[in-house]
């Protein structure tokens, strides 16, 4: 009687997960796989649904991997990613660092965190535009403030400068990001057994000490965490590229998701090309997760206490 | 935290101020891209051409707002309706059966279980960009570009969110609850419906929230999905703002910007406090 009671219960496990299961499989495995399918083929043009598998199966990924806008897409997309995500986790950490501190108490934290946050939750799309605005030639309040306080004597047209072009997206990224990974920060140091911080009190640990070598080896698992997100998210970036100058000028803020967009649906309708380009990155993210894994995992890791972390930002919405 | 707060050495004054001075550095940094255009939005173009940076607001707001209108192109209204269809139906999806799955996880024993989780876990790597062209030829088959329904649908499926109701789950939903439910006769849909929905409520808010302003911000597939101008997103709305119609009209342009982030401004203004806690809780990366 009982036996047969928990089979009869084990059914609903799987009866709950069907709809995820179908909806993953519709909407996920076989976009995948048709996208894997697709990259073999010779399906391109508009309108097109019928392809035939092309006599040499690689051929695609040949074309794509040696062409040169692929090449420049992928040397921007981590170029730009790296320059917005060093400056991104320095200053997390600065902020991570005095938010946390029991040696200064910082007035008006939650007034900071909110601010700090608020680009994130902003539509890329507006914000990439906003800034094509801001940085605008000849007449916009960038190029207004920097020739009144005289630091430029005459407007600076930042859109042709390719330089300027990239570190817009860069900073754009990190004006977006830094907030978020503070935040997730700050919740990591809250989750550390407070008890180790007391430890390093008594034996007269300075800030820098206590910081460098208790919070951050304890913050291991949260930074790999961010670091993985961030990867994912930099190798997709698409919205503030493509809206701001759309890949431009003269591909300096292309990236491979523009590539990728362009390949496909701006004009040429390379669906083939497109796809094989989608697989190129799903490997590179792959590769590159890894070995942000491998990077992380060292013998002894010392691990956040997750359930200690949830308490603490529980208490802060309650506080 | 428990420190004796007695023992504990405080920074310098000049560091302490020091600490402010940046702190406020970056606040400025992050609000002032909102408040130029909050203040352009209300100035015309000749004030913009004049002085692009300024603190005050005019008197235009209504001009620039005749402007947007007349033109024809930029339709605020219906992008935000559109926008409101796609993400309140896929927030809903997610929301609802990513607690169903979790439940599934929690409270039975099942065989696959273990490797179902598992799957779940891996696929929450997989950027939605990837599928892309295999998911727009698919839907072009079905006739089913122009529609909402594939950017709501796949929402049932959000391994990320299943992950953190789980998490939720684990602790706070005591399985003797449910236990007695079944002694008591009732059918375990209907324990799930009417005891383990209402328990979850804070964590489904808070995952809602992340949902709603996710799915509101997408550009990339509703921009391959919706050619029909009809149909288009706020965030699809955007790029009507780049055109050449309003190349010269500076206020205007600043409007139509804060028209697409009004919604989001509101959202936050009244739920930072949630919207905070909940990032800090993790697991969440639009």
């Amino acid at each position: 009687m009982e036996k047969r009671k928990t089979f009869s219960y084990a059914r609903y496990g799987y009866l709950f997960s069907i709809p995820f299961i179908v909806a993953f499989m519709l909407f996920w495995l076989y976009p995948i796989l048709y996208t894997a399918i697709i990259g073999f083929t010779d399906l391109k043009g508009i309108g097109t649904t019928k392809f035939h598998f092309l006599s040499e199966p690689f051929k695609n990924f040949k074309t794509v991997l040696t062409s040169a806008s692929f090449k420049t897409a992928l040397r921007n997309t981590v170029v730009i990613w790296i320059i917005n995500f060093i400056p991104q986790i320095v200053f997390a950490l600065l902020f991570t660092a005095w938010f946390t501190s029991p040696r200064c108490k910082i007035r008006g934290q939650g007034f900071f965190k909110i601010v700090f946050y608020m680009p994130n939750i902003m539509t890329a799309a507006t914000v990439a535009v906003l800034f094509q605005a801001l940085f605008a030639y000849p007449t916009s309040p960038m190029n207004d403030i920097l020739t009144k306080f005289g630091i430029i004597a005459s407007p600076f047209n930042f859109e042709v400068s390719k330089t300027s072009a990239k570190l817009i997206v860069a900073f754009i990224q990190f004006w977006m990001w830094y907030g978020y990974t503070m935040i997730i920060l700050i919740s990591g140091v809250l989750g550390i057994n407070p008890e180790i911080f007391e430890a390093a009190e008594i034996d007269g640990c300075t800030s820098a000490q206590t910081f460098f070598r208790i919070t951050i080896p304890c913050l291991r698992t949260i930074l790999l965490y961010t670091t993985i997100t961030a990867m994912i998210g930099g190798l997709n970036m698409y919205d503030i590229p493509r809206l701001y100058l759309n890949g431009g000028p003269d591909n300096a803020t292309l990236t491979t998701n523009v590539y990728i967009y362009n390949q496909a649906f701006a004009g040429s309708y390379m669906y083939n090309r497109a796809a094989a380009a989608s697989l190129i990155m799903l490997i590179i993210i792959a590769v590159c997760s890894v070995a942000i894994f491998q990077m992380y995992k060292e013998k002894d890791p010392t691990k956040v206490d997750r359930k200690r972390r949830h308490l603490a930002a529980k208490k802060e919405v309650t506080e | 935290m428990k420190y004796n707060l007695s023992k504990v050495k405080r920074v310098s004054k000049p560091v302490l101020v020091i600490m402010y001075i940046v702190c406020i550095f970056f606040a400025i940094l992050s609000l002032l891209p909102f408040v130029v255009m909050l203040v352009n939005a209300t100035r015309n173009t000749y004030q913009v051409q004049q002085h692009a940076f300024s603190f005050v607001p005019s008197k235009y707001l209504l001009d620039n707002l005749k402007i947007l209108n007349s033109k024809d192109t930029f339709h605020p209204i219906r992008g935000f309706i559109n926008s409101l269809i796609i993400s309140s139906g896929a927030t809903v999806c997610a929301v609802y059966f990513s607690t169903l799955t979790a439940y599934a996880l929690v409270a039975y024993t099942w065989k696959l279980r273990g490797a179902f989780f598992s799957l779940v876990l891996a696929f929450m790597m997989i950027p939605m960009q990837v599928t892309s062209i295999g998911f727009y030829q698919m839907m072009y088959r079905v006739h089913m570009t122009n529609n909402f329904l594939p950017l709501i649908l796949p929402s049932i499926a959000s391994p990320s969110m299943v992950f953190f109701m789980r998490q939720y789950m684990i602790p706070s939903l005591p399985l003797e609850i449910v236990e007695s439910a079944r002694v008591d006769g009732c059918h375990e849909f209907r324990i799930f419906n009417q005891i383990v929905i209402p328990m979850m409520k804070p964590a489904m808010a808070t995952q809602g929230i992340f949902c709603f302003v996710a799915s509101w911000n997408q550009l990339f597939l509703p921009q391959i999905l919706l050619t029909n101008k009809q149909r288009y997103t706020m965030p699809i709305m955007v790029s009507l703002l780049k055109g050449d119609i309003y190349k010269t009209e500076y206020g205007a342009v600043y409007l139509g910007l804060t028209l697409t982030i009004l919604p989001l401004f509101v959202v936050y203004f009244l739920l930072s406090k949630y919207i905070i806690a909940g990032v800090a809780l993790g697991g969440v990366k639009g």
